[in-house]
Formats: structure tokens, C-alpha cells, sequence
């Protein structure tokens, strides 16, 4: 029978694409394997192949088509012998993204390449108006919506067009463009002295970038995960974060180590682990983990110019979410300063980075219950924004922390600690803590679903502690 | 810098640096006499650190450098202004060579606020950025991607200066260090490892912790060429490391010089030494102290007579002095300086 040809996924996240360029013309015989058509995302670009042999009875979908969802149907396969022109199969799933993608069709890799059964529902322009408290941007300020990820780019080539000294370094940065498109452009604009392609070899490159800002440089060290920088962990902590004290104020390491953190959907324990807490336990570091386009620009352009050792936390499902960032010249947001993204009265939910979007829908829902929540996006891990939530905690007298990390020893735990010495008079309920499950992330899309929190927990848990 | 060294490479034997120089370097009564005050300085001074350690004094971890003079003397000798040493935690003889001041080096042992890190680093972990020396590192092998760093931006400014990057036996078969070499060697940074073959990682000769005892060889698998020096005659050590700091300020990349040495002491103070015999040690300090050996050739060309020697002894044993005086007077940090320099 004929078979649809579905638009595949590049990667896990991916949930749009553009439909490059057609190989094929309708009534061509193909055979598994031939190459039917070229797609594109704003990360890469594939070659979506035949996995059926006939043929092609009708291209559904045009050359140059933009946002193409996953899983829509671009073609019609025809079986030997069948009519060339007849109607195309069942239906493929909703093209949302969210269920499996089926392997029947054009799909490039049967394997590991299907859409993002992901919990968190990543939408491709949240564009989150203009923030409640944000005193780094003026009233009136002219806005442009723009990804994450071009607003890191933005601020790496700012950067680096006003200071020499800023360097790039990391596996795929310069000739691949970045394994997720970060440092897209910046090998041509500043050419291979500055953006460096490394080998595979973290602890290494690590150590290297140190030396080179004890040297008087400021690397941007780019790990392609968070995950593979435990192999560089010695060095962030033993060599980055402790030498400007042993050395009693001499030495200094201005250098930003940046990548993504945390869970990106179906990519199981050894590439889903969030961080931030690891990182903010160390005195000497200080940890960032923006949320929205702005603040990735603004806080990536004060941490290259931070005269110590930076970890910033990217999330790789972030990076394809719009926001509005202000057009202003030199745009920085202050490291240490957390922001309320939604006021509110009673009860104050606080997040960083991906949790963000379970605080502000779980807000959306519980304004739904006449629950008036105030949300507090972190943005800086450590040094910790505690005066802001004490003051938050001091009007609505409840608090719930977000985050995808792990429970034990979190940053929800450590939240919890300072309300306890800070503002215990004020606390009218036990803080609740919704975190990732105390589990290594499970591969299967069911369970990595339950792994991580959703906006159920943290609607109940802001419910609970208000005694709803 | 990545694409443009991406480009093959057709050598496949083991590079030899090209123009190896004369084995032995001859000294004139200047650098002899210099050398011999350096060298007794380093001695004397760890001498009294050792003396010190046993009083009580000092504290913690301390590793002493006796028996390996040689080898950072020699290798300053060929240092410009401008070049970065750095090095692991048997360090103190890099800062007195270095030129840094003993009082300020013992200090940090005594852990008083005169010290060079204001008595928060200790023994193991001193730097000075006045005199380019990056530490002073504790953990074994880490300053080895740090030194390559270092020499990654002299390479980005283009500045002509070279990193001489130390670590011993034990810390060459740590894995940052092949990550290194690669890197150094891809990117043709000026950097000359120099590794101080002591003989032994702590308490583990290296016939019982290195497949290849050949040290010089380490690099191979990278094409970084390597020489195997008499690290206990400081004139070799000075030739070497003058033809090593040239190949690299050539644009060369990185050459390795494996340093044969010895040290007379245990690892650390605490280290009474039951893995080798006391024979195997008076018999190198019989016949291969380093600084007995200038001692015995100045003597014998009488460029320099008993007289003058004992000059140059007291004057060293006086500055030691001072230097552990000052160590033991000076005062305790201020306790605000606990809450300091952990961030600028």
C-alpha cells in the first residue's frame, strides 16, 4: 500500500523545518535508501532518504516550504504495482510535535530521531511581553523578538568586537558553526584565530582556556553539553575557582565556561543532568542560568566581561524560544540580580532557566483558581538573589521552588534553608520543593515524562501551600 | 588556528629537535658562580623549611626540593623576561629561582601574612604574577594543561614568550597531560614541558608505574620531539633548555626535556622513605650532587678558592636566616582576610 513520507526531526527538540529542496519529481521509481529531498533547521540540514521502495506518487509538500512541522506528510509513496495516483495513507498523527513520529516514513533515522515526546512543551515563540521588574531596561525601550540562541550569539560578537581578548574555544564551534548553532558566523566574522575548534578532550580544553585567562585572556569555553564538563570538573573547581584565594588576590581567571544544561527530551541519563546546583556549591564560581532571550544576552555579555570564573547554563530547548530583547547599545543585566517575571500576592513560586516555563503556566493556571502567584526567574544561581524572594516570601507568606535538578542538596533545598533563617516569621506554610525525580533520567518517553516536573506538580504544590 | 593545523602530517618516525646542541654547556666563572649561589640557596633554604616543618612551624604538606637544584636552575638560566613557569607542588625552589623573595616564600610555608599568598595558600599552592610564576599547583598534574594555556596566549599575542611547563614522573601518566600534548602540538604552542624524573611518584618507582621509563618519549604519539637530560649537571641542563626555549620561539611548538634527577628527602615531610635503600641515595649524593659538582670544578680551575666559597655560603645561610626569622615573627593574616579574594 502507498506510505506517507513524513517530515522528519533533526534532533529530539526540533519541531519545525524547511523543505530545502525536492531530488525527486513525482512518478520517479526510488528504492530505500535514495535520497528524496533536503531539509533544514536553523542548527542543520539532512537528507531525508527513501525507506520503501516504489514510487513517488506525490509530493505534498513544495520546495522551499518553511515551518514544516515534524511529522506532516511531504509525500506519497506508491507500492510496486499500486496506482501512482492514488490518495495518499491514513492520516500521520498531529503534526504538534508532541506524539511519536511515525517510522514509516522519510523519517532519516528510525532510531533515536523521533519528535520530542517532551513534557515541557516548548513553544516556538513564548514571546513573553515586557518584564515587570526589570531596571536594566528603560521605559519605551524599542524591542526585537529574537531566539536564545542568536541572543548568546549577539552577545559573544558584541563582546568580542570590543575586546581583543575575547576568544572562543570548544568542540564544532568554528568550522561546524556550533553543535547547536550558537557560535553561527562567528569563525567568518573573526576568523580562526578567535573561534577555536578543539578536540575531543574536556578536561583538557578546560585546563587550557584557565591557563590562557591566568595568561591575561578571556576565553568563552564552550562545552558542548554540561554534561561532558565533568570531565573538566578538576579543573573549573580545583584550578578556575580556588586560585584567586590561594594565591591571596594576585591571580584571577576571567574566564565563562557556557553550554547546554539539563534535560533536552529523550537523550536518557548521561546527557540529561542539570547542574546548577553542582556549580553553585562552590565558592569562587558564580552561576547563571538565564531563561529569556534578553537575559541570555544581557547576563552572557556581563560574564565575559566578569573578572571571575562563570558558569552559564544554557538549555538546549530554550534555544529555539522567541523573546523580546531590547534594542539598546551595550545591553547588560547585572549577575546576582534576580527578577519577579510575574507580580502577584499570593504565593511566590521562584525558577531558573527551563522552569520557568512550568512557574508562569502554573501561574496562568492558577489565576484560572483565583490564586494570584508571583513568579521569581533566579537568573543568577550564585551569588543568590535571597533579598529579592525574602521580600517576595514578606507579601504572600508561601513559596514553591521549580527546577529540573534533583531534590537532595538543589537549589530548592538551599531556597528552603535561607527562607528558614531569613523570613521563617513570615512563612505561613512549609515551602514545597517540585525538582526532577530522585532518579537517573529514563530514556523511554513515559518515564521521562514522570522523571521530570510538570505544571500539575507545581499548580497542586502552590495550591497545598496555600490551603487550596 | 584549528583549521589552518588541520592539514596532514607526513612525519611518522620520532621528530629529533633539529640543531641538538652541545650536550654540555660551557660556563663561564659568572654562571658558574651564579649557579652554585642559586643552588645552595634552594638547599639551604629547604634545609631549614625541613627544620622548620619539624618544629612545628610549618604545616600541612611540604614538599622539599633537595637533590633537584639542578634542574630549575639550569632551566631559568635560559628564561627571558616575560616567559611563565609553572609547576606542581614541590615548588619552592622554582620561586627562589624565579627570583622571588625567601622571606616571602617562607612566609606562605608559616603560613603569615607577609607570605606570598597571604598565608592562604600554603606550601603547595604560591603564585606571582610580577615574576610570571602561575604556581604551584596541588593537584598532581593539573598545571600541565594550565602551562599549555599559558602559552596558548602567547601564541594568540603573538608575544615571542615561551611557558615552561614542570611536572614530574608521577604526573606524566596523568590523562591531561596526552590531552595536552595534542593540543600543543596541533596548535604549535610555545611550551617545553619539563619533566622532572625524580625516580619516583611518591613512594612508586617509575619501573612500577611507567610501561615506557623513557620519558622523552612520552610525546611521540604526537610527533613533539623530546631529549633526556642529566638533570643533575646544571650546564646540561642550561644547554637544554636554551635549545628548547629557541625551537619554541622559532613557531617549533612544544618540545619535551625529561630532567634525570633525584631527590634526597621523602615525598613530603612525612615520608620516611622505606621504598628504596639508604645506599642507593648516599651513593647519588656522593656522586652526583649537583651542587658539589660545580663546587669541585671551580675549585679545580680555580676560578674560585675555598675562601670564596665559604663567602658565598655565609651569605646564603644569612638570607636563609632572615628569611626564617621573618617567617616566624611575622604576624597571622587577619581574620577579615578569611571573607577576601574569593571573588575580584
Amino acid at each position: 500500500m502507498a506510505t506517507n513520507v513524513l517530515m522528519p526531526a533533526l534532533s529530539p527538540t526540533m519541531e519545525h523545518g524547511k523543505l530545502t529542496k525536492w531530488l525527486k519529481k513525482e512518478g520517479d521509481k526510488v528504492k530505500s535508501g535514495d535520497i528524496l529531498a533536503e531539509i533544514e533547521t536553523d542548527k542543520a540540514t539532512m537528507e531525508v532518504e527513501a525507506v520503501d521502495e516504489g514510487t513517488l506518487a506525490k509530493i505534498l509538500v513544495p520546495d522551499g516550504a518553511d515551518n514544516v512541522a515534524v511529522n506532516t506528510p511531504i509525500a506519497v509513496i506508491a507500492g510496486t504495482g499500486e496506482d501512482a495516483t492514488m490518495e495518499p495513507g491514513p492520516s500521520a498523527p498531529p503534526a504538534d510535535g508532541r506524539k511519536n513520529a511515525s517510522t514509516e516514513g522519510g523519517s532519516p533515522q528510525s532510531d533515536a530521531k523521533t519528535a520530542a515526546d517532551s513534557p515541557l512543551a516548548p513553544e516556538a515563540a513564548s514571546g513573553e511581553p515586557a518584564q515587570p521588574s526589570a531596571p536594566e531596561i528603560p521605559a519605551k525601550t524599542a524591542m526585537a523578538t529574537m531566539t536564545v540562541r542568536e541572543a548568546l550569539r549577539d552577545a559573544m560578537a558584541e563582546e568580542m568586537r570590543r575586546d581583543d581578548s575575547v576568544f572562543v574555544i570548544g568542540e564544532e564551534v568554528a568550522e561546524y558553526q556550533g553543535a547547536y548553532k550558537i557560535t553561527q558566523g562567528l569563525l567568518q566574522e573573526f576568523g580562526e584565530r578567535r573561534v577555536v575548534d578543539t578536540p575531543i578532550t574536556e578536561h583538557g580544553f578546560a585546563g587550557l582556556g584557565i591557563g590562557a585567562a591566568m595568561g591575561g585572556l578571556r576565553p568563552i569555553v564552550e562545552f558542548m553539553t554540561f554534561n561532558f564538563a565533568m570531565q573538566a570538573m578538576d579543573q573549573i573547581v580545583n584550578s578556575a575557582a580556588k586560585t584567586l584565594y590561594m594565591s591571596g588576590g594576585q591571580m584571577g581567571c576571567p574566564i565563562v565556561f557556557r553550554g547546554p544544561n539539563g534535560a533536552a527530551a529523550r537523550v536518557a541519563a548521561q546527557h540529561s543532568q542539570d547542574y546548577a546546583a553542582w556549580y553553585s556549591h562552590i565558592p569562587g564560581l558564580k552561576v547563571v542560568a538565564p531563561y529569556t532571550a534578553a537575559d541570555a544576552k544581557g547576563l552572557l555579555k556581563s560574564a565575559i566581561r566578569d573578572p571571575n570564573p562563570v558558569i552559564f547554563l544554557e538549555n538546549e530547548i530554550l534555544y529555539g524560544h522567541s523573546f523580546e530583547v531590547p534594542q539598546i547599545d551595550d545591553f547588560l543585566v547585572p549577575i546576582g540580580k534576580a527578577r519577579i517575571a510575574r507580580e502577584g500576592r499570593d504565593v511566590t513560586i521562584v525558577s531558573f532557566s527551563i522552569g520557568m516555563v512550568y512557574a508562569l503556566k502554573a501561574a496562568a493556571e492558577l489565576e484560572q483558581a483565583g490564586i494570584d502567584a508571583e513568579v521569581i526567574d533566579l537568573r543568577t544561581i550564585r551569588p543568590m538573589d535571597s533579598a529579592l524572594i525574602v521580600e517576595s516570601v514578606k507579601k504572600t507568606g508561601r513559596c514553591v521552588t521549580v527546577e529540573e535538578g534533583w531534590p537532595q542538596s538543589g537549589v530548592g533545598a538551599e531556597i528552603c534553608a535561607r527562607l528558614m533563617e531569613q523570613a521563617f516569621d513570615y512563612l505561613d506554610a512549609p515551602v514545597i520543593r517540585i525538582a526532577g525525580k530522585d532518579v537517573p533520567m529514563p530514556y523511554a518517553a513515559n518515564l521521562e515524562k514522570l522523571a521530570l516536573p510538570n505544571v500539575e506538580e507545581v499548580v497542586a504544590a502552590a495550591k497545598a501551600v496555600c490551603y487550596r | 588556528m584549528a583549521a589552518a593545523s588541520s592539514s596532514v602530517r607526513a612525519e611518522a618516525a620520532p621528530r629529533k629537535a633539529q640543531n641538538a646542541p652541545e650536550a654540555i654547556a660551557s660556563f663561564t666563572t659568572e654562571e658558574e658562580l651564579a649557579a652554585y649561589r642559586q643552588m645552595l640557596l634552594i638547599r639551604r633554604f629547604e634545609e631549614k623549611a625541613g627544620q622548620m616543618y619539624g618544629m612545628g612551624l610549618i604545616g600541612g604538606f611540604c614538599h622539599l626540593y633537595i637533590g633537584q637544584e639542578a634542574v630549575v636552575v639550569g632551566m631559568m638560566m635560559a628564561a627571558r623576561e616575560g616567559d611563565q613557569t609553572i609547576t606542581g607542588y614541590r615548588d619552592h625552589g622554582h620561586m627562589l629561582a624565579r627570583g622571588m623573595d625567601p622571606k616571602g616564600v617562607m612566609a606562605e610555608l608559616t603560613g603569615r601574612r607577609g607570605g606570598l599568598s597571604k598565608g592562604k595558600g600554603g606550601s603547595m599552592h604560591m603564585f606571582s604574577k610580577a615574576s610570571q610564576f602561575y604556581g604551584g599547583h596541588g593537584i598532581v598534574g593539573a598545571q600541565v594543561p594550565l602551562g599549555t594555556g599559558l602559552a596558548f596566549a602567547d601564541r594568540y599575542r603573538n608575544n615571542g614568550n615561551v611557558s615552561f611547563t614542570y611536572f614530574g614522573d608521577g604526573a606524566a601518566n596523568q590523562g591531561q597531560v596526552y590531552e595536552s600534548f595534542n593540543m600543543a602540538e596541533l596548535w604549535k604552542l610555545p611550551v617545553v614541558y619539563v619533566i622532572e624524573n625524580n625516580r619516583y611518584a611518591m613512594g612508586t618507582s617509575v619501573t612500577r608505574s611507567s610501561a615506557l621509563t623513557d620519558f622523552s618519549k612520552r610525546g611521540q604519539s604526537f610527533n613533539i620531539p623530546g631529549e633526556q637530560i642529566d638533570g643533575m649537571d646544571v650546564r646540561a641542563v642550561k644547554a637544554a633548555a636554551l635549545h628548547a626555549a629557541e625551537w619554541c620561539r622559532a613557531g617549533n611548538g612544544p618540545i619535551i626535556l625529561e630532567m634525570q634527577t633525584y631527590r634526597y628527602r621523602g615525598h613530603s615531610m612525612s615520608d620516611p622513605a622505606k621504598y628504596r635503600s639508604k645506599e642507593e641515595v648516599q651513593k647519588m649524593r656522593e656522586e652526583h650532587d649537583p651542587i658539589e659538582q660545580v663546587r669541585a670544578r671551580l675549585l679545580a680551575g680555580k676560578q674560585a678558592s675555598e675562601e670564596d666559597l665559604k663567602a658565598i655560603d655565609a651569605e646564603i645561610r644569612a638570607i636563609v636566616a632572615q628569611a626564617a626569622d621573618f617567617a616566624s615573627h611575622d604576624l597571622e593574616p587577619d581574620p577579615a582576610e578569611l571573607w577576601t579574594d574569593v571573588y575580584k
